[in-house]
């Protein structure tokens, strides 16, 4: 039995003092079995800590606690080599879709630079049939877009250039990290539906960082929600969206705008005047404040996840265990 | 949250543009960024303004704010705001009539915050550059209450934009546009930044003042499914010009555009998964439109006359118009839709 | 391509004029010594005090064909004199900025990536030596030095001409250090100096022309001060040591009027051209600056 492709245990994200610094992530565990591609949506608002899991798992930083292991060995034992072999498997594309290219170079040169640094071939004629089948499993024509400039292509067809650079390693592991937020809505659906299509042809798991439930739900096989660094809710999508049993999460799912005028949200929302600092020594629910089902106990304890819902997904809440 | 108000007496709107045209000059020609859009706003009622990007959604509100810079020019159109004909103001004038009477809340607009002044040092600062100094006092009590309107908490006042949170940020802005009672705000994308939750609770704010103040909005946006939550009236434009205008419950409960119903097809659906509908974008080059409709590349219903002939905006029924040539009137002088 | 360099903001008013018109002097320059003899710029080579074409100097002696811009009070052909000195003045400049922007760069670049300590140092020291009025620390290197040639004049003034480069670039690279493009090279394998020279660099290229220009013409403008005070090369022309000349020679009391004007006219000239490098170059960087 081969190791998961991804173990995540108990890592936490401190900024500042350990005692009393923020807490980005708060003791998250999670696992990722190879053969398994499967898109995972790490959805929450800003601040839930999203986007500093895709930053740990990208090396970008390091965890305070715990360790991050990829196919068993922990991702900062790496030496140069490993840590090049590292990221021929696990690639990113980014939530912004001008600021990841430099607007001195044509769009050749962003495979040109994947090319070159992997060693991936040497011969132009194979680098260009590469480029060209990685274009095209993004439904893009590269000859029509190589020798263009940045500014020169919509959002839509620069992020999917982004997602093809991505794929030319054959990675197993793609950080998205709010990949079409920043896309005209209409566009977006292209965009997600190359991520599934990547998924079911080429085998590749992605982590689809997002703030956008709608989206989560139409694209991702498993969900995981973040509050303030903790999970939350998380289980099958289907599952959870379908029926929320953490009042975060059914707060979320009551103020996605649906496009009918007549089911307008119900009620008011209110926010809590002060929001409190995740500090480290903070204790219990970092939701208390704002839950419309505080009990005392919440101030008390951080509640363990049980499992909830027909199908028994997994919600962290007093109320049910 | 009120039923939309078409049913009133046709008042005098609040803002009135007739065939507003901005161009933006360029080597290979003029590029229409918003040709002969024709629309009202009432008192008291929530616009929205939407659009992909391109779509000349945010160039017609620079274009009514008088803000358009070169090598972009107002071409052409007529502009009343409360009555008066702002067409041809100067600069000086505008300048009089801008956050008085028309106020606009920018994209981002909670990063144009001055980060070295605190949050009331600054809403006070845009009441005194265009009311004069003012009473210290009565000046505190007055930010105060914009405070309470928003819904923020008053020990904000001496806060740095860097400690708020976006969602609050967004609502100072919200205060400042509101700061001198103007009769108009032109919300442009207010909360595009912002997370679902929060974007619930800035969207609240603005139904809000518009029931407290009486405040007429026109809010920017890409998002149809937080149009159908706000607003009174959609007006949907497509490549700078507006193809359909029409109160919030007719066009969502049968859109006349096709390019309205695409939007609306687009929002994806929390409760139920299907196949999401992919769209194109604007497919045209800005220098070459097409003759005709300029929809009519990516329509799927395109027939001959629409290469001919541009469809005039027209209205189909009472509170609804689109610019379609699908949309015919029949023998009872009733507008029906019919192939082409 | 070309059909684009037709229409590219490189190709405006300012910065076409402006080139064109240190292009020229330069070329008045080093072609004019195939159609003018400049062995007349040797003491005793030509008669002395003689006007430029047209005029007449204050003891009613005409011009002569042979010396078309006068002749100074030692015998020297001003034609000559500008023909040897104005390219010896645009090179002290040009030497001056190579070498700042060389240095510049370098430790800009070290200080906006690296950071640490070695920001700190370097930005100590140029920010204390923007402090410094370059011109009194010159003239007390220059006395002490004696004769120096134009190469030496040049580095000497590097040393006041690095310090704003530094800065500049350093601040530019703190900026575009956290741009999207470079997490995007390091996630493609990029190597440090790969980002500094392929990524960086690139984008910096119009801050480095527009500085070049700026202080190339601080240089000149220091390197006249200098020269006009006597200090600079002495054994070749240059355009500030001509002024130097007229002035120790009182030309303004014999109503000399060409031996300073003339090569006044020149720096004037030489001046303009660079300014208009310059608003050329912000037209470029800054599109909204430029006319439809």
């Amino acid at each position: 039995m081969s190791a998961p492709l991804f173990d995540i245990r108990g890592v936490s994200k401190i900024y500042g003092p350990a005692a009393t610094g923020l807490v980005a992530l708060d003791d998250f565990s999670w696992t990722i079995h190879q053969g398994d591609a499967r898109i995972v949506t790490i959805a929450g608002e800003s601040g839930s800590g999203k986007s500093t899991l895709g930053e740990l798992l990208l090396r970008s930083s390091r965890p305070t606690t715990g360790e991050i292991l990829f196919e068993g060995e922990d991702i900062w034992s790496f030496n140069a080599a490993r840590t090049r072999d590292y990221f021929r498997q696990v690639q990113a594309v980014f939530q912004d879709p001008f600021g990841v290219y430099n607007p001195f170079y044509r769009i050749q040169h962003v495979f040109d630079m994947v090319v070159r640094n992997f060693g991936l071939t040497r011969s132009p004629a194979a680098a260009r049939t590469m480029i060209d089948d990685a274009m095209t499993a993004v439904g893009l024509n590269a000859g029509e877009i190589l020798g263009k400039y940045p500014h020169q292509l919509s959002g839509g067809q620069r992020q999917r250039v982004m997602i093809a650079r991505a794929i030319m390693l054959k990675p197993k592991f793609i950080v998205a990290d709010e990949p079409v937020s920043m896309v005209d809505a209409s566009l977006r659906a292209s965009i997600l539906d190359v991520l599934m299509k990547l998924r079911d042809d080429l085998g590749i798991s992605f982590l689809y960082v997002t703030h956008d439930l709608a989206t989560a739900f139409q694209v991702g096989d498993e969900i995981i929600l973040l509050y303030q660094g903790q999970v939350v809710e998380c289980g099958n999508a289907h599952d959870v969206i379908t029926n929320p049993q953490h009042p975060y999460v059914q707060l979320l799912m009551n103020s996605v705008p649906r496009a009918d005028p007549n089911e307008r949200w119900p009620g008011h929302v209110e926010l809590p005047a002060e929001e409190a600092l995740r500090t480290a020594n903070a204790v219990g629910c970092r939701f208390a404040a704002r839950c419309p089902q505080r009990m005392p106990r919440c101030d008390a304890a951080t509640p363990r996840r049980a499992g909830v819902g027909p199908n028994q997904h997994l919600a962290a809440c007093f109320l049910y265990g | 949250m009120t039923a939309p108000a078409s049913a009133q007496a046709p008042a005098i709107p609040v803002l009135s543009v007739t065939d507003l045209q901005v161009f933006y000059a360029s080597r290979a020609g003029d590029i229409k960024a918003c040709d002969g859009v024709t629309f009202d706003l009432r008192r008291g009622e929530i616009l929205g303004l939407v659009g992909e990007s391109g779509s000349g959604k945010s160039t017609a509100t620079s274009g009514i704010m008088k803000a358009i810079a070169p090598p972009g020019r107002i071409a052409g159109g007529r502009i009343l705001l409360d009555g008066e004909d702002i067409t041809d103001f100067g600069e000086a004038e505008m300048r009089r009539r801008r956050w008085r009477k028309l106020a606009l809340i920018p994209q981002s607009a909670m990063n144009s915050l001055n980060p070295t002044m605190t949050i009331a040092a600054q809403i006070a600062d845009v009441i005194t550059e265009h009311e004069g100094r003012q009473e210290a006092a009565a000046l505190n009590h007055r930010i105060l209450d914009l405070f309470q309107r928003v819904g923020l908490p008053s020990r904000i006042n001496a806060m740095y934009p860097h400690e708020l949170s976006g969602g609050m940020k967004q609502r100072v802005c919200i205060a400042m546009s509101i700061a001198l009672n103007p009769a108009v705000v032109i919300a442009d994308e207010a909360t595009s930044a912002l997370d679902v939750v929060m974007q619930r609770v800035v969207a609240q704010t603005i139904l809000k003042i518009k029931d407290e103040l009486g405040v007429s909005f026109i809010m920017i946006g890409h998002d149809m499914g937080l149009m159908a939550q706000v607003v009174d009236r959609v007006a949907v434009m497509y490549s700078g010009q507006l193809v359909e205008i029409a109160d919030v419950a007719k066009i969502f409960a049968q859109p006349a555009h096709p390019y309205s119903a695409q939007l609306i097809a687009a929002v994806p659906s929390l409760t139920e998964r299907r196949p999401m509908v992919i769209s194109a974008g604007v497919t045209h080059d800005p220098h070459n439109p097409p003759s005709g409709c300029i929809f009519r590349l990516r329509c799927p219903h395109a027939g001959a006359i629409c290469a001919e002939a541009r469809p005039a905006l027209t209205q189909i029924s009472p509170g609804q118009s689109v610019a379609c040539h699908l949309w015919q009137q029949d023998e009872s002088k009733a507008y029906v839709r019919a192939p082409v | 391509m070309m059909a684009g360099l037709a229409q590219s903001p490189w190709l405006n008013r300012k910065l076409v004029s402006g080139a064109g018109i240190l292009a020229a002097i330069l070329l008045f320059g080093l072609f004019g010594r195939f159609f003018w003899d400049t062995d007349l710029v040797f003491i005793g080579s030509a008669p002395v005090n003689l006007p430029p074409l047209g005029f007449e100097n204050m003891r009613g002696q005409l011009s002569a064909a042979g010396h078309p811009l006068g002749t100074q009070s030692d015998g020297r052909d001003m034609l000559a004199l500008m023909i040897v000195g104005a390219p010896n003045t645009l090179l002290i400049g040009a030497i001056a900025s190579v070498i700042g922007i060389t240095i510049g760069t370098v430790l800009g670049f070290s200080a906006g990536f690296i950071g640490g300590w070695v920001d700190a140092v370097i930005r100590v020291i140029s920010d204390v030596m923007i402090t410094i009025p370059p011109l009194l620390v010159l003239i007390v290197f220059q006395t002490s030095l004696g004769e120096i040639g134009i190469f030496t004049m040049g580095l000497l003034l590097s040393t006041f001409m690095w310090q704003s480069p530094t800065r500049l670039i350093r601040a530019q690279v703190l900026a575009m250090r956290e741009q999207g493009y470079v997490r995007m090279a390091r996630l493609s394998g990029a190597s440090t100096r790969d980002i500094m020279f392929r990524e960086l660099m690139p984008n910096l290229l119009p801050y480095l022309f527009g500085s070049f220009i700026a202080i190339a013409t601080t240089a000149i403008v220091t390197a006249v001060g200098l020269e006009v005070l006597g200090l600079g090369p002495q054994r070749v022309p240059t355009l500030g040591r001509v002024i130097y000349e007229s002035i120790e020679s009182a030309a303004l009391l014999k109503n000399m009027w060409w031996w300073w004007g003339i090569p006044t006219l020149m720096l004037a000239t030489i001046f303009i051209g660079l300014l208009l490098i310059n608003l050329g170059l912000d037209q470029v960087s800054n599109p909204r600056l430029r006319k439809v």
